[in-house]
């Protein structure tokens, strides 16, 4: 008897690695069929100057980002443009400050809310939806009735007031955002765990004894990863739209610290004052990184989600 | 249909209760209450004062009184800065607004989206597709808050065609940049859906048949192929209304439309729950009977859906 | 003159891996009332010779040659004139019943829209003798039930509602695609027998496509034979069954499983269907050919005509035999 559980759990180690190199193979058509999408190609090299950008461009220039250039500040209209010569390459924002500096902070602060915030509902939706399409029936369907009812409330009101009360902060900020974003996620999920659980490696694992939760994070999980990569970059944007969104109302970061979505609304502020800079630089860079993320989102989904195109 | 619509209001009803005793908890949960301002009050005012508001009443009190004078009355309370106006008078003052450039912007959007999708689809690989692949693609991850400088950039301040905020009293002039700034990108996305779905029911064998029947174009692809391609572009509406009433919160503060979401971030600024709160229950009670109707329009075009 | 002359027909679908040569120099014609089998293995062209003779090929696909009717060359028809020849002159009934009718309309506005467009009849007139046609192909309870979707019917009901529909502007030619390959083995020996009462009733000339030798005997009068997109053979019913005058149709007649010979083992014919996109330059069966000979590789065999027969081989007829 002890001889045949010993087999049984072999054979599932032997599936379990055999799935793994067959997993890896179609890792690398999946990896060929991403560098054969031009676009996403691109877009992933461009992200990648972005990030580069975001976390060395400060050490490029002299200027601190909070130091205020009252020698200019006057007359920022005229004197405060671009320049190479004074050393503040995109010129000064509103109250006289370094724009460059400024910019590679945004990027940076916009980008890591964006990764933050999926990296939340990467972990938190995909056990979600993991749970409740493994185990079905009223448990699943009482899970998916809770992410029914809140994807009906307009969370942006609901981030506002969360703001509002507790005092704007970048925690807050990271508390609503990942309030709401997990949701799609849990149904992305759950949808793929419906598919993988009646596969055959599955139910090796359970004829031999393995425990749901066992079962759900060494052989639901890893093999969700595909569906989860593609809709975590694609979430990253929209995430990052909506900081911005929060920002640009001034309700989201607060000085010192700043966004893409806070400098935008500076800029947008200005823009009948004759300092066109201010807001093409943050805008500039908010789109390039929106659409390097969504490009190559769109790529890893036709390389990995092959049913989707 | 009856009992199909009842079973859906069945699910409404305690989704928008939910949302009440959520947006109350917060509030209760606030560290300070809301007349915690610059200048603290005396104790006897303050008592004076939060008996007035009625928040000496234990909290399951104030919250059936709450959702009993919204329900009877549309009574959303007092506002907690301005004493002398309701949460209703603020609401009756600015979501006529709102819904003027709001309503425009979504048949706008609807309207304009699903005819560059049809027209995309029909004329498959010509420039036209190329044209609506390429505005879809640009616009759809264009937000509003972007959108709306670029907007009075170009038409406000270089070419001086449209005035680039203000309403005055709902002048065509007036709702233009509002509408197309709201619109563009929803506009942008059911244009994609519509054109993607389109492309997949022509070729669907049904749509052969047609075909076979010697039916002209036009009627096989608005008899036969329109409500199946519409499927897709429907479901798409339910959450685009959400993202459409979260974008006019913008569309207000930047056009300063003195719509409703110019109400609800001031009252941001001024930590005036009561107004807050008021108006994220209107926008979710909005947002769910709009996912009813979406529910029951898919119900009825849909006959494999038994209700 | 026949009804439908089809000259030289050749298809071909332009896709991502270049061009791909459907259907090559493919001749047949059918008389008033007659009833011709085209047979073949799927991917054989039979269905796209159709197609094309009906204007459907999708949109990659393009149609040279001649396919006259009454005459006229549907090919280079304009759209209008082509809308006027089907389903008045011209009907076809597809594969899978399942997605041949429209899941979003019911049937009475999918049958009634035929004949308010051709025949300008009202709409409560179309719906009447729409049902009468449904009743006629024996669907139960017509008047109510032409009220319904199409998921609220069987595959063997939608089948007959299909032909019910093709039959309303009662058309000289009924082009039927595999009409039975879908349903069960009982459903669709109803359906043949109903396309035997059609062409009684109605005398409707019939092009039965099928894969399905079974299905073709003692209901065709001739059966033309396709083979990689190529004319092999064609003949009358019973001679071609008696005494088949190309290697495939040999091969093909052998895989019909008999229940009067005691067989181990189902005969099949070796080897792979060509690939549509690389076709040999010589004769297209010739890969799987036993009796094949060296011109056979490089030389592609002319039609040839005896008697009221044709073929296209280089082997003689006793070799086949």
């Amino acid at each position: 008897m002890l001889a045949t559980g010993c087999n049984t759990a072999d054979d599932i180690l032997n599936a379990a690695h055999r799935s793994e190199v067959k997993g890896r193979s179609l890792w690398r058509d999946a990896m060929g069929r991403f560098a054969r999408n031009r676009a996403a190609v691109i877009s992933l090299f461009v992200l990648g100057l972005i990030l580069i950008f975001a976390f060395f461009g400060q050490f490029l220039s002299s200027h601190d980002p909070a130091f205020v250039d009252f020698m200019l500040r006057g007359n920022i209209k005229e004197l405060g443009g671009p320049s190479i010569e004074n050393g503040h390459y995109f010129g000064l924002e509103k109250e006289g400050r370094d724009l460059y500096q400024r910019t590679v902070q945004g990027i940076r602060v916009s980008i890591m809310i964006g990764v933050i915030g999926s990296l939340v509902s990467v972990v938190v939706g995909t056990l979600y939806g993991a749970i409740a399409g493994y185990f079905g029936g009223r448990v699943d369907s009482i899970m998916m009735r809770i992410v029914d009812i809140l994807m009906a409330i307009p969370f942006m009101f609901v981030i506002i007031l969360l703001l509002v009360i507790f005092g704007r902060s970048v925690f807050m900020l990271f508390v609503g955002i990942g309030l709401i974003s997990w949701l799609n996620m849990a149904r992305i999920a759950r949808g793929q765990t419906l598919t993988i659980k009646n596969k055959e490696f599955v139910e090796a694992a359970i004829a031999s004894g393995v425990k749901p939760f066992t079962i759900i994070v060494r052989h639901i999980v890893p093999n969700l990863a595909g569906v989860v990569i593609v809709y975590a970059t694609l979430l990253i944007p929209e995430l990052i739209i909506i900081e911005s969104f929060i920002s640009f109302l001034g309700l989201g970061i607060q000085e010192p610290m700043t966004s893409l979505g806070a400098l935008i609304n500076d800029g947008a502020s200005q823009l009948n004052r004759g300092t066109p800079w201010m807001i093409a630089f943050p805008l500039f860079f908010f789109l390039a990184t929106l659409y390097a993320f969504f490009f190559v989102g769109d790529g890893l989904r036709d390389a990995l989600d092959p049913k989707d195109r | 249909m009856f009992a199909f619509t009842m079973r859906r209001l069945a699910v409404a009803i305690p989704t928008i209760l939910l949302l009440i005793v959520i947006s109350f908890i917060l509030m209760f949960a606030a560290p300070g209450g809301p007349f915690n301002a610059e200048r603290p009050l005396p104790p006897a005012v303050l008592a004076n004062i939060e008996a007035k508001y009625g928040l000496d009443q234990p909290y399951w009190k104030q919250i059936t009184d709450y959702i009993y004078n919204i329900v009877v009355h549309f009574d959303f309370g007092p506002s907690f800065k301005y004493r002398d106006r309701s949460v209703s008078d603020i609401i009756a003052q600015g979501f006529p607004v709102t819904l003027k450039y709001g309503f425009w912007a979504f048949v706008v959007a609807v309207i304009s989206g699903v005819s560059l999708g049809i027209a995309a689809a029909v004329k498959h690989n010509s420039w036209l597709d190329y044209l609506a692949v390429g505005i879809s693609i640009g616009a759809q991850s264009l937000p509003n808050f972007v959108m709306a400088p670029l907007l009075v950039i170009v038409f406000t301040l270089w070419l001086g065609w449209l005035p680039g905020g203000g309403w005055n009293g709902g002048q065509w002039q007036y709702v233009v940049l509002p509408v197309i700034a709201l619109s563009t990108s929803y506009m942008a996305s059911i244009a994609r859906i519509t054109r993607s779905s389109m492309l997949e029911v022509l070729n669907a064998g049904y749509i052969r048949t047609a075909r076979a029947k010697g039916l002209p174009t036009s009627r096989i692809i608005f008899r036969h192929a329109l409500k199946p391609a519409l499927l897709p572009v429907l479901s798409y509406i339910g959450p685009a209304f959400v993202l459409m009433i979260t974008g006019s919160v913008l569309v207000d503060v930047y056009f300063s439309t003195g719509g409703i979401g110019y109400y609800f971030v001031n009252a941001a600024f001024n930590r005036d729950y009561s107004v807050m709160m008021g108006i994220t229950i209107l926008m979710g009670v909005l947002t769910i009977l709009f996912n009813l109707i979406v529910d029951l329009l898919y119900a009825w075009i849909d006959p494999k859906i038994r209700y | 003159m026949a009804l439908l002359d089809v000259n030289g027909l050749s298809v071909t679908f332009k896709t991502g891996d270049g061009f791909v040569n459907a259907v090559n120099g493919v001749s047949f014609s059918v008389e008033e009332g007659e009833t011709l089998a085209i047979v073949g293995e799927s991917g054989s062209g039979k269905s796209q010779t159709a197609f094309a003779a009906m204007g459907l090929l999708a949109r990659n696909g393009t149609a040279k040659g001649e396919a006259l009717f009454d005459g006229q060359n549907l090919l280079t028809m304009k759209q209008k004139e082509l809308n006027r020849i089907r389903s008045q002159e011209i009907a076809m009934i597809f594969q899978d019943p399942m997605t041949s009718l429209n899941p979003y309309m019911r049937i009475s506005d999918q049958m009634a829209e035929v004949l308010t467009l051709h025949k300008g009849m009202s709409k409560s007139a179309a719906v009447a003798e729409a049902a009468q046609m449904l009743d006629a192909v024996r669907i139960p309870d017509a008047k109510a039930r032409i009220n319904m979707f199409p998921h609220e019917f069987s595959g063997g009901m939608r089948q007959r509602i299909m032909i019910a529909m093709a039959l309303l502007c009662r058309p000289r030619l009924l082009i039927a695609d595999e009409p039975t390959t879908a349903l069960d083995v009982t459903v669709q020996a109803q359906i043949m027998d109903l396309f035997g009462d059609i062409r009684k009733e109605f005398g409707t000339g019939i092009i039965l496509i099928t894969h399905d030798l079974g299905v073709v005997a003692g209901f065709c009068d001739r059966t033309m034979v396709m083979y990689g997109g190529q004319v092999m053979e064609e003949a009358p019913t019973d001679q071609l069954f008696a005494k088949p005058a190309h290697p495939y149709t040999k091969g093909l007649l052998q895989a019909v499983p008999r229940f009067d010979v005691d067989e181990d083992e189902l005969r099949t014919i070796a080897g792979e269907p060509p690939d549509m996109s690389r076709l040999p330059a010589g004769c297209p069966f010739c890969p799987r050919c036993s009796i094949a000979k060296d011109r056979c590789q490089n030389q592609r065999p002319e039609i040839d005509v005896f008697g009221d027969r044709r073929r296209a081989c280089h082997a003689t007829l006793d070799e086949v035999a």
